[in-house]
């Protein structure tokens, strides 16, 4: 490996070149940034998007029902249009406290990049099966559902023909429905909870649609086959979501799908010293998205796992054009300083810290419940002061909630915390 | 013909409301949809209890492209049992790339008045 001693330098790095990447480096140039780059490990840009063939994206950006491809297109052509830097086929190794990348790629080889601000948009990955530790033996034939995504949507291989799912996030429940539109049989969903972890819409049109049979409170307890995968052994779940002995099932099949949710990626972020909050999995964040190193900002799926591609795009503009404004010094760093606090029922607020100096338009908090929440009322309070009550048909944490608050209330009431409760409507 | 009030998930957004839809010879539409948030989910209440239909998307074979399938849509809704007779069609087709996004790729499909088209562009590999 050759060191190359050529520096480049540029105002802003982008790191991911998935619709957060996208968005952020676009709005930084926008906002002023001089030299824009953006660093992709993948041979294209558009991110998990360009496997995600299914529609359902852009409702919000472009009133628009979009598939996943078509929303990136529309993206990486105002990238390619905005005289940005891309490297494709780059992996960042490594960031320093002092915003200085190592990448690597077969072009430049092993090279340094020194940045004015950077901006982590690198995603996240999925849950894998050891993460949850099925006994048995070690078979092939088990996948995550969007490995499967991938193989099926972009090389064309379809992975199984008698599947079993085991999780229900979205990606799951999007397969569920490809695979059988594909000629697959797949036998069930299996949710460890009393209720499915990705949204409404897609249990009613990849299950409902197909009478793809969704079995909630159930889990695998083992899985059986010597060379591929043979069945699974299924138990129901009590209320703690632990198996119920004796209540064991044998189903047949060749191929065990695992859709247990995502986590962000954020290997680059610890070793820039950069703060986490145990509940996301991702960097602690302030309005501006900057996160606890200064000059580092963060947005998309590496700060909080989204269900809607429309917020990765709105909150990663807002992550560029932020990082644009520090490196032109007018970022306000100063003046009152606000914690975002989750209250009962709320598992976590994005974003955790607010310098209302920075907010113009309204204040958006993105939240997720702890349980399934019908006819109930999200409560916002100002130190002990009620703000805010908006309520809501029906929340859960397969879904992010979010809630406007006027900045101006803030500015009037200086509270040190904003919290967010839910409260039943019966309480 | 049945009153009998159907429970539907609106498919629309991902709210995806859970609503009642319901005939009802009062209402100047026929339908009497509940528990919707707009109008969009009446609209598709009572296209559920009428005419339900689908956006289909799925890929096709493409040579010699950069990946081996080409992502592709039906640019608006389908009735739902003509979902698989379509597939059967699309798993036919293979296209020759370099490709653009919005090609028509078969046109009327199943003379549904919808055409197939490709949702990305593809470089030649
Ligand atoms: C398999 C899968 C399927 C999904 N399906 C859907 C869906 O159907 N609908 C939906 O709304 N959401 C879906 N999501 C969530 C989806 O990820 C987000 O909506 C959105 O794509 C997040 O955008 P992002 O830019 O934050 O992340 P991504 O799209 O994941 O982009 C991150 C990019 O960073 C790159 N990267 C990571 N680390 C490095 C590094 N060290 N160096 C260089 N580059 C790096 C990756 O290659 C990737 O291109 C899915 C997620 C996954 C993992
Ligand atoms: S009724 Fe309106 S808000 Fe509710 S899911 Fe349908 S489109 Fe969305």
């Amino acid at each position: 490996m050759k060191e190359n001693s050529i520096v480049n330098r540029y105002d802003v790095v982008v790191i991911g070149g998935g619709p957060a990447g996208l968005a952020a480096a676009i709005e930084a140039k926008k906002h002023g940034a001089k030299s824009v780059c953006v660093i992709e490990r993948d041979k294209e840009l558009g991110g998990i998007l360009q496997q995600c063939i299914h529609n359902g994206f852009g409702l919000h950006i472009f009133k628009e029902d979009l598939t996943g491809p078509e929303y990136a297109e529309r993206f990486i052509i105002e990238l390619m249009e905005s005289g940005i830097t891309c490297k494709l086929d780059t992996m960042v190794l490594d960031i320093s406290e002092d915003l200085d990348l190592q990448i690597l790629n077969t072009y430049d080889g092993f090279m340094h990049i020194k940045a004015e601000a950077i901006v982590l948009a690198m995603g996240c990955r999925e849950r894998t099966r050891e993460a949850v530790n099925i006994p048995g033996t070690r078979p092939a034939g088990v996948f995550t559902a969007g490995t499967a995504q991938r193989f099926l949507n972009m090389e064309g291989y379809l992975v199984g023909k008698k599947i079993m799912m085991l999780g229900t996030g979205d990606i799951g429940l999007i397969m569920a429905r490809r695979l059988t539109l594909e000629g697959a049989e797949v036998r069930a969903v299996l949710a460890r909870r009393g209720y499915p972890g990705g949204l409404m819409r897609n249990v009613a049109q990849c299950l409902h649609d197909y009478d793809i049979p969704l079995m909630l409170r159930h889990t695998i307890v083992k899985i059986i086959g010597k060379e591929r995968i043979e069945g699974v052994l299924v138990a129901r779940t009590d209320e703690e979501r632990k198996p119920i002995p004796g209540s064991e099932e044998l189903y047949e099949c060749d191929t065990l799908l695992l859709s247990l949710g995502l986590i962000p990626e954020n290997e680059l972020s610890k070793g820039a010293g950069v703060k986490l909050d145990p509940a996301t999995g991702g960097p602690v964040v302030n309005e501006s998205m900057e996160t606890s190193v200064k000059g580092i900002f963060a947005c998309g799926n590496v700060v909080h796992v989204h269900d809607l591609v429309d917020y990765v795009t709105d909150e990663s503009r807002r992550a560029g054009k932020s990082a644009a404004y520090f490196v032109r010094k007018k970022l306000k760093e100063n003046g009152l300083l606000i914690k975002t606090e989750p209250g009962k029922g709320i598992k976590y607020i994005v974003p955790h810290l607010i310098r209302v100096d920075n907010l113009n338009k309204s204040l958006q908090l993105f939240m997720r419940v702890r349980e399934v929440y019908p006819n109930s009322r999200l409560i916002v309070k100002a130190d002990n002061e009620v703000i805010k009550k908006s309520r809501k048909m029906h929340m859960t944490p397969g879904e992010m909630d979010n809630i406007r608050i006027d900045p101006k209330i803030l500015q009037q009431r200086k509270p040190a915390i904003l919290s967010v409760q839910v409260k039943r409507e019966e309480e | 013909m049945s009153s009998e009030a159907k429970e539907i998930i609106c498919i629309i957004c991902p709210v995806g409301c859970r609503m009642t839809a319901v005939r009802d010879k009062n209402s100047p539409s026929g339908f009497l949809v509940s528990e919707n948030q707009c109008k969009k989910g009446e609209a598709y209440g009572i296209e559920e209890l009428t005419n339900p239909t689908r956006v289909l998307t799925t890929t096709v074979k493409i040579n010699p492209g950069i990946y081996n399938r080409l992502p592709v849509r039906i640019n608006g809704s389908i009735p739902k049992n003509k979902i698989f007779p379509c597939m059967k069609v699309i798993n036919k087709v293979e296209v020759k790339a370099p490709i653009k996004i919005g090609s028509v790729i078969i046109e009327n499909i199943l003379n549904t008045g919808c055409d197939l088209i490709a949702s990305r562009s593809m470089k030649a590999s």
